[in-house]
């Protein structure tokens, strides 16, 4: 799957971009793999890149990767757009494949409750490992094998997300129930991931400061497969659980990190996440002027 | 890279077609009302809440960096207003009760494209009141 050449400029005009134009400084979510009920504000772009280290039982350990840019299309409506890859230690690194998915908040306020609807194409191979989540009867075993024989599947798939979130009293409560469905006649499979989060002071401070509590948030995640349709279950499914924490500089950045833990024979033993972001504000009116829209 | 193509197209739509109900808050005043109407709508039991941070002294100063972060982007740096939110310093704004300010950060106004801003932790929205309501206070 070589990524034609205007595409690289693309990706690296906006990736200039992100150390060049000005940002602002949104509370990210600490979460990896669930998705709370923020969106990205409309006309932002968030450029973020992510990994995950990976243990493999069987197998080499794996560092997988993704580069991730969402934009606020509006203030109901995120659009993004994933490049993965990875790399298995004594192995080969590998381009994975891309994603775009969307998200729309159908409530017009705020909520107790909130609903967020998510729907997903995915074009990647069988070497995809950026475990960006969990599904039906996915387990460690998939990963065992070598580049070169899985990278000869390749995985159309649709994916779709009721994410369900609320925040009381600063803490963030987050369910996302998972059905993805691989267009070449596969059955549903079905997962889930639940976050839990809150930032360690809930005032601001009159300066600014790196180091201050309110600029970190901390929790931690749950996520898993819940089987397919024929057999659905936690039979043969691997679930993880992940402490999450984000530190949201002042200087624009914001960082995360997350260890996490398998649950059962079937997972990973041990995953390593991190990943860094910057957001742009106004880069949609910008990109707008450019093609003579009024200001 | 067949995805390609439809995202950017998807995307330059979105950029340069005409905003259906789009506000322009310097040129046209005769529509500027209707950017206010939202605080109106704050039910009488959010009006009805009391600024838990009204006597903190530092609330206001809180308030201004979080508005730097956060705000002053759409609504400009001095809260005058600016293409993309409007004036916070406006009379419908400075008269509201603080309940209904905290309404609007907590809900948004999302259908006009501000989001919400429940992902800040309440006494941060509080603190943001604390300054936009400072804002119409004559110096001294």
């Amino acid at each position: 799957m070589p990524l034609p050449k205007t595409f690289l400029i693309v990706v690296t005009v906006v990736g200039c971009a992100a150390f060049s134009a000005p940002a602002s400084r949104a509370q990210e979510s600490p979460y990896f793999v669930t998705y709370d009920h923020y969106l990205e504000e409309p006309g932002n772009l968030e450029i973020e890149y992510s990994s995950t280290f990976g243990t493999q039982r069987g197998g080499n350990d794996f560092h997988a990767y993704w580069a991730e840019f969402a934009y606020g299309v509006k203030a109901w409506w995120t659009t993004e757009f994933y490049l993965d890859g990875q790399t298995t230690f004594g192995d080969s690194t590998i381009f994975t494949g891309i994603r775009w998915e969307n998200r729309v908040r159908p409530l017009k306020r705020e909520h107790f409750i909130n609903p967020v609807l998510y729907v997903e194409y995915e074009n990647i191979k069988g070497t995809e490992k950026i475990l960006k989540e969990v599904e039906g009867h996915d387990i460690e075993g998939d990963f065992a094998p070598s580049n070169g024989t899985l990278r000869k599947e390749h995985k159309h798939e649709i994916e779709t997300k009721l994410i369900l979130s609320g925040t009381f009293k600063g803490w963030n409560i987050s369910q996302n129930t998972i059905a993805a469905k691989n267009l070449s006649n596969e059955p549903w499979e079905f997962g889930y991931a639940i976050g839990v989060s809150r930032p360690l002071a809930l005032k601001a401070r009159a300066k600014r400061c790196s180091l201050c509590p309110q600029n970190f948030t901390a929790g931690v995640e749950m996520y898993g497969g819940l089987g397919d349709r024929h057999s659905f279950g936690l039979h043969n499914t691997s679930h993880y659980l992940a402490p999450v924490l984000v530190w949201n500089l002042p200087s624009d950045w914001a960082l995360r990190i997350s260890p996490g833990f398998g649950l059962n024979d079937n997972s990973h033993r041990f995953l390593l996440r991190w990943g860094v972001s910057r957001e742009i504000s106004g880069f949609g009116p910008m990109i707008g002027k450019l093609f003579g829209r009024r200001p | 890279m067949k995805l390609l193509l439809p995202i950017l197209i998807l995307f330059v739509f979105s950029e340069i077609a005409p905003r259906a109900g789009a506000q322009d808050h310097s040129n046209q005043p005769a529509k500027r009302d209707t950017a206010y109407d939202e605080i109106a709508q704050a039910p009488a039991k959010a009006r009805a809440k009391r600024n838990p941070l009204e006597s903190d002294p530092e609330a206001i100063a809180a308030g201004r960096a979080l508005f730097e972060q956060h705000c002053q982007e759409c609504h400009g740096r001095s809260a005058e207003g600016a293409r993309r939110g409007p004036s916070l310093r406006a009379q419908e704004v400075q008269t509201a009760e603080p309940g209904a300010i905290f309404w609007i950060l907590s809900n948004g106004v999302v259908r006009r494209g501000m989001p919400d801003w429940s992902k800040l932790p309440e006494p941060q929205r509080w603190e943001l009141v604390c300054f936009i309501k400072s804002l119409g206070k004559k110096p001294g």
